[in-house]
């Protein structure tokens, strides 16, 4: 750790703090953007609250309740691979980053299954069976469709985020004294976890 | 092994403070679950919202690491929820009084 003109060369510039600041900021979009669907919601949900209930007794509460516990379990082994990496341990933080997209995959899974339970009951955007019912419940399932469906996305681009993550920490890209990329891919994760954590008791919850 | 720039400070928990975090979230999952199946009806969504605001403020300080940053953090984090409450009474005032 020579202090000579030689060492100069090897400090790049790095603003850790910069770049969470940076990370934040585009998390308050993501904010916005599922912000203005969540106002909707509320606004609709307000005008129309008996059918909102009547339509939210077709969601399956259970697989919701399962999904929920999936993506919190997700976000705790994220934040786990950025301790290990923190105590300089590659290989577990590669199996927790590992058990993050498991836990995803795992909730894209159940998604499916209850899209398709959804659609094998004739209720999809646009469908005659949904067209015939009362507005309240037509808004509810529009809201269900869209704002999951975005929020399902979000998980797709998660995964990718932290496979990429994955072939950094194994190409020593992020190693223990420089992490900030795996600080970031993390914050975007627990902000999906976040978003989650609200749809849920919107979407499933009302009785 | 020193650095010039601005980089971390090394706020480094164990993995147990995680751990109860998350133990804290799925109890708050259950409860939340299990509380939607009483009638308290109009306190039903408030209820709710609280729980998820709990769960929210958890998973944003610890697992967003957000109470160990810098104060910059907290204060762009306030702008912008201010930012969104307003966005919600405004348009809630449009929506009720129209």
């Amino acid at each position: 750790m020579s202090q000579s003109n030689g060492a100069v060369v090897n400090q790049l510039h790095r603003d850790d703090l910069g770049a969470k600041l940076g990370m934040w900021v585009f998390l308050f979009t993501e904010v916005l953007l599922f912000g203005g669907m969540f106002l909707v919601y509320a606004v609709y949900r307000f005008q129309f609250s008996d059918l909102f209930k009547l339509a939210a007794l077709e969601l399956n509460t259970g697989l919701g309740t399962f999904n929920t516990i999936v993506l919190l379990t997700s976000s705790l082994t994220m934040v786990l691979a950025i301790v290990a990496i923190q105590k300089n341990k590659k290989n577990l933080s590669l199996f927790y980053l590992a058990s993050t997209i498991g836990f995803a995959l795992i909730f894209m899974v159940v998604k499916y299954f209850e899209w398709s339970a959804k659609f094998s009951h004739g209720i999809y955007p646009g469908s005659e069976e949904l067209l015939n019912r009362q507005n309240g419940e037509i808004l509810f399932f529009g809201l269900y469709f869209v704002m999951t469906g975005l929020h399902a996305f979000h998980v797709i681009i998660g995964v990718i985020i932290i496979a990429v993550l994955m072939v950094f920490v194994y190409k020593n890209k992020i190693v223990h004294d420089n992490y900030v990329k795996l600080e970031n891919g993390g914050l975007y994760w627990h902000l999906v976890d976040l978003i989650w954590i609200f749809l849920f008791p919107l979407f499933y919850l009302i009785h | 092994m020193e650095h010039v720039n601005t980089e971390h400070k090394t706020h480094s928990h164990g993995y147990g403070i995680y751990v109860l975090v998350w133990l804290a979230l799925i109890a708050l999952t259950s409860i939340t679950v299990t509380v939607a199946g009483v009638d308290f009806g109009k306190l039903a969504l408030p209820i709710a919202l609280f729980i998820a605001a709990v769960k929210s403020a958890l998973v944003i300080n610890y697992f967003m690491h957000i109470k160990f940053e810098e104060p910059i953090f907290k204060v762009f984090l306030l702008l912008s929820g201010t930012t969104l409450l307003v966005i919600f009474i405004l348009t809630f005032f449009d929506v009720f009084y129209r």
